[in-house]
């Protein structure tokens, strides 16, 4: 089972590449995908002004659970125009 | 008549808004149009990224919203993504209205919208290299104006 984590914007620059795969092996909280992260990354994609969305849904950061087959988005502040 | 689109290379807008026009209604008494371009002056390239599973979605409700504000005759929300370079469009929004205010009011939000709430990032090339743009306070304020 894994989850996919994409990353966008400056996060991308951060993580050293756009998206990557995690396996789990159950449901796992965002906060629980982030301690496998390295921690830099994990500190950027924490950031308040980040927002998530898995499945192309925002979800609250603290509460969301990601499960087997998720795409988890990490979004900056846009600049679009 | 309503479009919303994605371009992915390189465009020109003058045809689709001047197809825009063409197709609206006669009763549209005024059509509004925006074209924002790469600023050159330092900047070498930009590129917009954008994630697919949100951003034409997105691109959509903000198309719901307007429409449902403002009583229009055609909107038309086009934007690039992608590398490019100055004088190439990035984004062009049209309104059609029976009267201008509207249709000017329509063109305005829509821009407003897609500089801070739309799922893009933008990021620019200089002579120091490749550098993230971060959105500006005066987008945020100009979008708040609309609440």
């Amino acid at each position: 089972m894994a989850v996919t984590l994409v990353f966008l914007g400056r996060l991308e620059d951060a993580a050293g590449c756009d998206s990557m795969t995690l396996d789990i092996d159950a449901p796992q909280t965002i906060a629980q995908l982030a301690r496998r992260l390295d921690p830099e990354l994990a500190v950027a994609i924490g950031g308040k002004d980040i927002r998530v969305a898995i499945d192309g849904n925002i979800v609250d950061k603290g509460e969301a659970v990601v499960r087997d087959g998720a795409e988890l988005a990490f979004l900056p502040p846009v600049s679009g125009g | 008549m309503r479009r919303v689109s994605l371009i992915d290379s390189q465009w020109n807008p003058d045809g689709d808004i001047g197809a825009f026009g063409r197709a609206v209604s006669d009763k549209a008494g005024a059509i509004a149009s925006f074209i924002g371009k790469v600023r050159g002056g330092g900047v070498e390239a930009l590129e917009l990224k954008h994630y697919p599973a949100m951003t034409l979605r997105g691109m959509e409700d903000l198309a719901d919203t307007v429409s449902a504000r403002w009583s229009l005759d055609g909107l038309l929300i086009m934007h690039r993504v992608g590398v490019m370079y100055p004088g190439e469009a990035i984004v062009a929004v049209s309104a059609a209205a029976p009267h201008r205010r509207a249709a000017f009011e329509a063109v305005d939000f829509a821009m407003d919208y897609l500089k801070s709430a739309a799922w893009f990032w933008k990021r620019e090339k200089t002579a120091g290299g490749w550098q993230w743009i971060e959105p500006r306070a005066q987008d945020h304020e100009d979008l708040a104006r609309w609440t």
